[in-house]
């Protein structure tokens, strides 16, 4: 309590947070005409305040604090209030720091790559709003706020996709993406109604100490958990959700890399690991939640190894580490989870940016069997690319290496089957990662004169994000070292209060000694080096290019063909329902609908024009008619 | 008594004499074919039953239904305004007010 003054003190900062870039929205979407080319700068300066403020908010809120404020009441009902609010504890400021950190690289770096762009301002406006409802999204105190910027980033998502709207598969890609973002939402829904009728309430703090009144492995605690988990897949691009993020592609690369690949995706790991007192308690969804991450990691692992659009590898690696991150949570180590999701962001982040330079060099090309050779063109982005490629794969002293290490570990302590199934994907991942690395950096240039011409490094704006997020690709792993190297570990202690209240839940995760973890460092790192190895005799000593699409035969035209999950989904799903509708639409809507409705008309019309016959426009008819209809009703009132 | 026969006797008249102006108001409206006529008809069915209300209210002993025929009459004299004003143009635009040449307002 004595700190009570204090924590006062960071209110109105924590509520500005999210209104910056409310504010950068609205400006640039309604006066984008007018700001031009400064609405990119309009909006980076916005993201710039509010990570600042972030900034502010870490330095300054004390150790093993959270503040918790109600903004507003916004639904009354019986005793139930649902209030609107913002909770700040280690757990959101380590996600506002991303979302806001990141988030302010990727506006600048989209100042240079979509200069030339018609949509220009419109670009920035979905960028500054999709960053508000992801700072919804992580600082809400309830569900519902959650919910709201839950929905937001899905509908920001939705817009960015298909921001080159004259293009059809665009747009179909877009609504793909918000369908099966629906699918998964309908469970986050649910479960909020379940919160709401069983704890009588939907924030944070109702719901964990509701869920602490039943005993563990409860029904209702796995309902509720298991319908959050639904929501995470689709929110995370999990199995079997996954399919809509490779297709999200479509939009512009800078949007591939910071909701695609850092940010709104780790909301559903977000979720979970503020939920997770309630997943503790509730061991079956666990299981099912460690299940589906790995099984997830490894089958987009395979379906990148057989990719040829460079940002499609890099959608089906997000899918892949998204689902090692899952694991992370599935076994409990919930803290290992976050600290993978922040190092994804910044080696991941880079990819995709890097991946954009690329792009931009080669004038829109994707497909890597059309570069190679690029390293000597444009230097940067190389050795970015590089660095991020080195962290994905789990090299030391690179961040991937620290945190998907730590989740390696924590999968061998707990599950030993899993933690195979997951290096194998971490291997899997090692080699497509450089087989892209290989193919597009190396050999000589297999693109047309005219894309050789056209090879030129990309502008200052697009650069030095790229460096910046190297650096941190390089040393982010030194927040997190494993207790062989170093007795502290930062990310994991800074995280500790938030996760305090599962502990009692999971048991006391059993400490690998010191041999077993360097052994299992040692296993990770001598597979991620021969997979290397084998990337590297297969695509630069040997020079084998991917074959034509057409060539492609047995399980790698499988893979290649993304195990023809797409046509499984139609034909088991979208088929069956256009069908159904045919059906409707003849039997019911045809048939009976409109045999109803129609009737109705034809009745109406029929008496209309039988009995306008009546009007002869012969006034002594009338007048007639008059007469004898006043004798009639007088006789009747006469009779009775 | 001989009073009462006294009162009545002039109420009958009355209602006799209204009848017959109603009746031959009706008669004209059925009969006639020049709207004018038709007009002055139903101006006298009205007036008659004026009449009534007026010597029922004398009968009643109370002035509520004479107060009330004024309001008629000078609703009724707008009325004949408008529908006289009506018949003006339309004898002006095809010289004639028979009612069975102004059939074409049908169907």
């Amino acid at each position: 309590m004595e700190n009570f003054l204090e924590l006062t003190k960071l209110i109105s900062p924590a509520s500005l947070i999210p209104l910056f870039p409310l504010l950068g929205f609205l400006l640039t979407a309604f006066f984008g005409k007018t700001l031009k080319h400064a609405a990119g700068w309009l909006a980076s300066a916005m993201i710039l305040i509010s990570f600042c403020l972030s900034t502010f908010l870490f330095i300054n809120l004390p150790a093993n604090a959270d503040l918790s404020f109600t903004i507003f009441d916004w639904i009354k009902f019986g005793n139930v209030t649902l209030s609107f609010g913002f909770l700040i504890d280690h757990l959101s400021i380590i996600m506002l720091l991303v979302v806001t950190g990141i988030g302010f690289l990727i506006h600048l770096y989209s100042i240079g790559y979509m200069h030339n762009d018609e949509g220009f301002a419109r670009f920035f406006s979905y960028l500054n709003l999709f960053i508000f409802f992801m700072l919804l999204l992580v600082l809400g105190n309830s569900y519902l706020v959650m919910f709201i910027g839950w929905e937001g980033v899905g509908l920001c998502s939705y817009l960015l996709i298909g921001f080159w709207f004259k293009n059809d598969a665009y747009n179909d890609a877009a609504k793909k993406a918000f369908i099966m973002n629906r699918i998964g939402d309908l469970g986050f829904l649910v479960a909020m109604f379940y919160m709401l009728f069983y704890f009588g309430g939907l924030d944070f703090e109702t719901v964990n100490a509701g869920a602490q009144t039943l005993e563990v492995g409860n029904t209702l605690l796995v309902t509720i958990t298991l319908l959050l988990f639904v929501g995470a897949m689709g929110k995370s691009a999990q199995i079997p959700l996954y399919t809509w993020l490779p297709d999200a592609m479509a939009g512009p690369t800078p949007v591939s890399a910071l909701i695609h690949a850092a940010t709104m995706v780790t909301a559903g790991i977000y979720m979970i690991a503020r939920s997770n007192i309630i997943f503790a308690m509730a061991p079956l969804t666990l299981e099912v939640v460690m299940w589906v991450g790995v099984i997830t990691s490894l089958f987009a692992a395979f379906i990148g190894m057989k990719q040829t659009d460079i940002k499609k590898v890099l959608a089906y690696s997000t899918v892949s580490q998204l689902g090692l991150m899952f694991v992370a949570l599935g076994v409990g180590a919930f803290s290992s989870g976050m600290f993978h999701v922040v190092t994804h962001a910044f080696f991941k982040a880079l990819l995709f940016l890097g991946a954009g330079s690329v792009i931009h060099a080669m004038g829109g090309e994707q497909d890597i069997r059309n570069m190679g050779g690029l390293a000597k063109y444009i230097k940067i982005t190389f050795y970015t690319f590089l660095i991020a490629t080195l962290a994905i794969s789990g090299i030391f002293p690179f961040a991937g290496f620290f945190s998907k290490d730590e989740i390696l570990a924590a999968s061998f302590s707990e599950h030993k089957a899993v933690w195979v199934l997951a290096s194998i994907s971490s291997m899997i991942t090692a080699f497509y990662m450089f087989r892209v690395m290989f193919l597009t950096f190396q050999n000589s240039f297999r693109g047309t004169e005219e894309q050789k011409h056209h090879l030129h490094e990309s502008p200052w704006t697009m650069t030095v994000p790229l460096s910046i997020l190297a650096i941190f690709s390089m040393v982010a792993g030194f927040w997190g070292m494993p207790a062989v190297m170093s007795s502290t570990h930062w990310f994991g202690t800074y995280l500790a209060p938030v996760f305090e209240g599962s502990k009692a839940y999971l048991g006391e995760g059993h400490h690998l000694d010191h041999g077993t973890e360097i052994m299992l460092m040692v296993i990770a790192t001598v597979l991620a080096l021969v997979s290397i190895s084998i990337a590297y005799v297969m695509y630069v000593k040997n020079k084998t290019l991917p074959e034509a699409d057409a060539e492609t035969t047995g399980v790698a035209k499988w893979a290649a063909n993304k195990f023809y999950v797409d046509e499984f989904y139609d034909k088991i799903i979208v088929r069956p329902i256009t069908i159904l509708s045919d059906v409707l639409f003849v039997l019911v809507d045809k048939l009976v609908i409109d045999l109803v409705v129609m009737a109705g008309a034809w009745l109406v019309g029929f008496t209309g024009r039988t009995i306008r016959l009546v009007q002869t426009g012969n006034t002594g008819f009338y007048v007639f008619a008059m007469v004898i209809g006043m004798m009639v009703l007088m006789f009747i009132q006469l009779v009775y | 008594m001989e009073q009462q026969i006294l009162q009545a006797h002039p109420q009958n008249w009355y209602l006799v004499l209204s009848t017959i102006l109603f009746s031959i108001g009706v008669m004209g409206v059925l009969m006639r074919r020049n709207a004018l006529i038709i007009l002055m008809c139903i101006e006298l069915m009205l007036n008659s039953v004026n009449l009534l209300l007026v010597s029922f209210s004398a009968y009643a002993g109370n002035t509520d239904g004479q107060v009330f025929v004024f309001f008629i009459m000078v609703v009724a004299a707008a009325e004949v305004a408008v529908g006289l004003a009506l018949l003006v143009s339309i004898y002006r635009n095809i010289a004639t007010t028979d009612i069975d040449v102004l059939s074409k307002l049908k169907w």
